[in-house]
């Protein structure tokens, strides 16, 4: 059974703005489903459907087998949800928070407060968890928020941009947790506008431009299919680019040069590396200040697929 | 849905009674009204037309007791539709929409929550009065009678709030009916008898409910009225909890609805 699917999933505002025109999902249980799109694209409408909040306009979707239109109430009790800005209620604390949570889910309350406990000292706030959310930073409530999402232990979990706004460091401790969601079993559908959070954490990703899903598959077949690796090349002073260009086009087909960088070759195999460059050009009597293999990233397979690069693109990426 | 608005109703209580900048003007501003009406109105009853027991006129704080808890719990259906519209600013509300609970035991929770919340602003003005000597004339029972009105009252008023919040979605737009509290107070016989209202303002009083909530819980506390007042002041009040219990109900549907 998928964990996720949808067919010609559609939602139109009023006014006839189709925000979602109709995507097709398929994400197996266990499965890290990233799905990438700029501000706009329709991922946070994608969501809300798929979470019950919002009802399709068009097409079908199931979540844990169960119809999100006609069976909400079944879909709310089998996923877990982070929605965008962590959105917890600033007066009450940590540990209340995470029982009202396990009350709502229905959980009985020697229950509740053993699973609580153990996910409040999962996500490291075992100190917090009597003090106001008021006082917690930025990764503490996204932290806490995704504690919440997993009390009932879903076997779908939903996280809208569970890292925008959060420093490095919390960043990486919240993909911390969600790979070891994966190892436990559960399926995430995570959307983000970090390309690096998806290429990390994702075993497939979607990305979606306009409320369509313009690519889909594993992060390294998208890149594979984006094109290939390429050489950057910065020369000595004195060492002439077009000679470089003329001797490097032995390996590749040469690339309008970007930023700093004298020469770009878009290499005709996977196989040939920087030796086989600095080979070639010291044959020519050119002398390198830097070299350097470039493989393609996502951003290249967005811009690809999108016609331009995604918002933001730069924090993510190193 | 009972759990579910349970545990939504102590965490409303919770969050209320933390957030006293909220909880001080259901109590300061009805009290200070208070202070002021009897003060400086307590010749109107003298003026024909004021109800008299046994001949006498009822001292004049007792009979502003039921105005200031009125006024109280119409701020308080104030205060719930802030909290309410608060929450759907801040998300939390798409929290609880996203939990599989009935939908329904959101509204209810509050409510629940309201109703609590009236006792307490009821038991501060019942404390104000035993501290300056109003006498509660049917007592005990008198005093079961004044929390029974004035909880579905609370109710009722609070449902008004939660559907400003649930259809306008925003803080700002809820507190600005907060005027309202006034014309709805002062076009009823809460600070004073019908027979001395002019026309219009008689004939509206005659029409509005919380004519009705406050000489219900005015009857048992000045021994006024009897019980037709109560039961009329019953009606009127489990009337209002009803109806817009049923309108928030409806907001509710209706928010889910546009997403």
């Amino acid at each position: 059974m998928l964990a996720i699917q949808a067919n010609g999933l559609q939602r139109a505002f009023k006014g006839g703005i189709k925000a979602v025109g109709g995507i097709d999902l398929s994400i197996e249980q266990g499965e890290i489903y990233g799905f990438l799109g700029p501000n706009g694209a329709g991922k946070t409408t994608t969501v809300r459907m798929l979470v019950t909040l919002l009802l399709p306009t068009g097409g079908s979707a199931t979540v844990a087998g169960h119809d999100v239109a006609k069976e909400a109430g079944a879909v709310r009790r089998r996923i877990g949800v982070a929605l965008q800005e962590a959105a917890l209620d600033s007066l009450m604390t940590g540990n209340e928070l995470m029982l009202l949570q396990a009350t709502l889910q229905g959980m009985k309350t020697d229950a509740a407060k053993k699973r609580c406990s153990e996910l409040i000292e999962r996500v490291g706030l075992t100190d917090a968890g009597d003090r106001r959310v008021g006082g917690y930073s930025g990764g503490m409530k996204r932290r806490l928020d995704l504690a919440m999402a997993l009390v009932h232990s879903p076997s779908v979990l939903f996280l809208d941009e569970p890292t925008t706004g959060l420093d490095p460091t919390s960043r990486f401790t919240l993909w911390q947790e969600v790979s070891r969601l994966r190892e436990e079993g559960t399926t995430v559908f995570l959307t983000t506008q970090y390309l690096e959070e998806a290429d990390q954490l994702a075993d497939r990703v979607g990305i979606i431009a306009d409320g369509k899903i313009v690519a889909e598959g594993t992060p390294e077949a998208l890149k594979r299919e984006s094109g290939a690796n390429h050489i950057e090349v910065i020369l000595l002073e004195g060492s002439d680019p077009t000679a470089a260009t003329a001797a490097l086009s032995s390996l590749g087909e040469p690339m309008e040069a970007s930023g700093k960088h004298d020469v770009s070759i878009r290499l005709r195999e996977p196989g040939i590396g920087v030796a086989d460059a600095v080979r070639v050009l010291d044959d020519a009597g050119l002398e390198v200040a830097e070299i350097e293999l470039v493989k393609p990233s996502l951003d290249d397979v967005f811009m690809e697929k999108t016609g331009h690069r995604l918002e933001g693109s730069g924090d993510g990426e190193s | 849905m009972t759990g579910a608005s349970l545990a939504l109703a102590r965490r409303a209580l919770l969050v209320t009674l933390r957030r006293p900048q909220f909880l001080a003007p259901l109590l300061i501003f009805p009290t200070l009204l208070l202070a002021v009406n009897t003060g400086g109105l307590s010749q109107a009853t003298a003026l024909p037309g004021f109800p008299t027991i046994d001949g006498q006129p009822p001292v004049f704080f007792d009979f502003q007791l039921a105005a200031a808890m009125s006024q109280s719990l119409l701020l308080g259906g104030v205060g719930t539709g802030i909290a309410v519209a608060l929450e759907l600013e801040m998300g939390f509300f798409e929290r609880l929409v996203a939990a599989p609970i009935p939908r329904v035991s959101i509204v209810f929770g509050r409510l629940l929550a309201a109703a609590v919340i009236a006792c307490l602003q009821l038991t501060w003005f019942v404390l104000l009065g035993v501290i300056f000597g109003a006498g509660i004339y049917d007592g005990i029972p008198g005093l079961l009678i004044v929390y029974g009105i004035g909880a579905l009252a609370g109710i009722g008023f609070a449902g008004i709030g939660v559907t400003l919040a649930l259809r306008a979605g925003n803080a700002s737009t809820v507190q600005g009916f907060f005027p309202l509290v006034f014309v709805i107070l002062f076009l009823s016989s809460a600070f004073f008898p019908e027979a001395l209202l002019s026309s219009p303002a008689d004939v509206i009083a005659h029409y509005n409910p919380l004519s009705y909530v406050a000489n219900g819980m005015r009857a048992p506390i000045i021994g006024y009225g009897g019980t037709k007042a109560v039961l009329e002041g019953f009606a009127a009040a489990f009337g209002l909890a009803v109806l817009f219990a049923a309108t928030a109900t409806h907001a509710l549907r209706g928010r889910l609805r546009a997403g």
